[in-house]
């Protein structure tokens, strides 16, 4: 199995996500997904600077996407969406369908992300047809759904599975972060430069609950598919997906790249949560809650 | 004299039909009636399965109670739409497949679809069909409506709660197909179809069961000092003793944020555009829905009743249109929390 890297959810400086991708060209991963798929107010880092960020991890052989703002609102972030898509030189990785449209439309072959609703095997023929080359299983879904799409995947379509990192749950017009400093979106003060891996939610009585990420909401809790790795090789997934997280990426792909290749998975596992920055789940893999961890059953 | 008040209210029909129709929800048969004689144009149901986005227990229609349905709407001139708008995985499908012929075969006006392989196997099956884009599916832009259009021929397409007033207008502007957007009920803030906040808690999935916040999985706990209610365990809000508690919906509880308990993604409220009617008019949408499925026969009645009446004013004097204060007042008094916001249209909101 591949390893890949998606984009980074958070907001982070420029140079700290400079020197991140240096250390990323010399990681094991093998395919690298950038670009800004939150909040397009933040621009640290420009379209010219992605591009040659791209550009030194080509060279470092690693297989290169742009990924896809995931909610589209305004008219701006349509049309930057479109000068991405009308590039002959990157390939988009799409996070909703209005860059499948302007792909396909382009006859440009394509990847979609883990926010693009492909839940049976019908939707993924259309998709196969009209030029998807890979696509990321839908997080909720788990390892016995994943089974029946694997067995009538269409020829061509590789499948990525998102293998670790805290859960992509819900987007909405609305900043929560900006909110939860009672400022409006639209002079939010970059307030999410200073959670590098979201602003945590809290129940009542102090159960660590949820993320806040701009407009995106995503779990507290890290999903990890480590102790899963011997099920997907067996369903034939071809890539496993690491989202990054502020600190500690780089030997969470190192723990991952050991693991697909064979290494005793118990010491890896606790190694692995223990870097986490608040614990691990990985209920949806066996179908249950999203929240829920469970280390010792097999699917 | 009869003879022209009828001429006038003939053409006052048929310049509502085309301006502006007004769809709403009906979890069951007397909610159905209630809709079509307070002056529904269009009437939303789903079966009784994982098929629909309101797949609650009592609710929805059997075969039976279905065809019942359709004869009182077609009857009284009134479109019959049927919701099939949940994410099948390969081994339900054949239910989706069920509920698309069941429901082309009793002969509804249109299906709300969200799923691209529900929609590739109803165009193939019922070429005629009319199929309507979900707000399940996520689309908010002339791009994403285009790739609808373009792959199943859907002839309208229902807007996430996410976008502004201005927004909305580009997107109406832009799009193939003619728009509806929600005007009244509870209120996603999250757009619809991507969020999966109440399947990390409780393994139930609005995308793949078709329920928010599934009752199945709510505990009220009476407790010292008031009531805390849970969803699978996880506590969404804690209320005093005179407070009155509200259901815990996932998005709408209160939580901790750095010092600050609130309510961090959403207050208990419903979206009303009571105010906007006229710019939305203007604008060129096709269509308000109604949300409420879940809802009783009389909070359909009254929703229904007073957003006909709104939705005539509007058109028949755009111009000095003013929301009513009684109209507002019962809209109010059936809101979650008894408030109503503008939601996303409004860009402060946001």
């Amino acid at each position: 199995m591949k390893l890949s890297l998606g984009p980074i959810t958070y907001f982070w400086e420029r140079r700290e996500v400079l020197d991140f991708y240096e250390q990323v060209a010399a990681s094991p991963v093998d395919i690298v997904c950038l670009g800004e798929v939150i909040c397009s107010k933040r621009r640290l880092v420009t379209f010219e600077d992605w591009l040659a960020i791209g550009r030194e991890l080509e060279q470092a052989g690693k297989q290169v996407l742009l990924s896809s703002l995931t909610l589209l609102e305004a008219a701006s972030e349509v049309g930057a969406l479109k000068k991405l898509c009308a590039r002959q030189d990157v390939l988009v990785e799409a996070n909703d369908v209005t860059a499948i449209q302007l792909l396909t439309a382009a006859g440009r072959p394509f990847v979609t992300g883990p926010s693009v609703n492909i839940y049976n095997h019908r939707s993924l023929r259309l998709l196969a047809d009209k030029g998807l080359k890979r696509w990321v299983l839908p997080v909720e879904l788990g390892l016995e759904t994943l089974q029946e799409l694997q067995a009538q995947r269409p020829a061509g379509v590789e499948t990525e599975v998102f293998a670790l990192g805290r859960l992509p749950l819900a987007y909405s017009a609305r900043c929560y972060t900006a909110r939860s400093h009672n400022l409006p979106k639209d002079d939010c003060q970059f307030k999410c430069l200073d959670y590098p891996d979201g602003r945590l939610l809290e129940t009542q009585e102090g159960g660590e609950f949820l993320v806040l990420n701009g407009i995106q909401t995503q779990s507290a809790l890290t999903h990890q598919a480590l102790m899963q790795i011997p099920e997907l090789q067996a369903l034939g997934v071809d890539v496993l997906r690491i989202s990054p997280q502020h600190q500690g990426t780089l030997r969470i792909i190192g723990i991952f790249d050991s693991a697909c290749n064979g290494a005793a998975l118990e010491p890896l596992n606790e190694e692995l949560n223990s870097l986490l920055p608040v614990g691990a789940c990985n209920g949806y893999l066996l179908k249950r809650a999203g929240m829920d961890h469970d280390d010792t059953q097999a699917a | 004299m009869w003879r022209r008040m009828a001429h006038l209210d003939w053409g006052f029909l048929h310049a509502r039909k085309h301006l502006m129709e007004l769809v709403c929800p009906a979890g069951n048969l007397p909610s159905l009636k209630a809709a079509v004689d307070n002056g529904a144009d269009a009437v939303y149901v789903g079966f009784k399965d994982d098929t629909n986005a309101r797949h609650f227990n009592g609710l929805n229609f059997t075969d039976r109670t279905f065809q019942r349905a359709i004869d009182y709407a077609h009857e009284r001139g009134r479109k019959l739409f049927v919701a099939i708008n949940t994410f099948p995985t390969p081994a339900g499908f054949r239910r989706w497949k069920t509920a698309v012929d069941q429901a082309a075969e009793a002969g509804v006006d249109a299906l709300i679809v969200a799923d691209m392989g529900v929609l590739d196997y109803a165009r193939e099956r019922w070429p005629e069909l009319r199929l309507h884009l979900s707000v399940q599916a996520s689309v908010t832009t002339a791009e994403g409506i285009g790739f609808y259009h373009d792959n199943f021929g859907i002839s309208r397409v229902v807007l996430p709660r996410v976008l502004s007033v201005r927004q909305v207008a580009q997107v109406v502007e832009e799009s193939p197909i003619p728009v509806e957007v929600f005007g009244f009920g509870s209120l996603c803030v999250m757009v619809e179809g991507r969020c999966l906040l109440s399947s990390y808690a409780t393994g139930r999935s609005p995308n793949t069961y078709g329920a928010c916040s599934p009752a199945s999985h709510v505990r009220w706990e009476e407790t010292a000092e008031g009531t805390d209610t849970r969803l699978n365990g996880v506590l969404i809000d804690r209320f005093g003793a005179g407070e009155k508690a509200g259901y815990p919906t996932l998005c709408k509880g209160r939580f901790r944020v750095g010092e600050h308990v609130f309510y961090a993604l959403e207050e208990p409220t419903s979206l009303n555009t009571l105010s906007i009617l006229p710019t939305l008019r203007k604008m060129g949408v096709a269509a308000i829905k109604l949300e409420g499925r879940q809802r009783s026969p009389a909070y359909v009645a009254q929703v229904t009743g007073v957003m006909r009446a709104a939705i005539d004013e509007c058109l028949k004097n755009p111009e000095n249109y003013q929301p009513r204060e009684r109209w507002m007042r019962e809209l109010e008094s059936v809101s979650e929390g008894a408030q109503t916001t503008l939601g996303a249209y409004h860009r402060p909101w946001q």
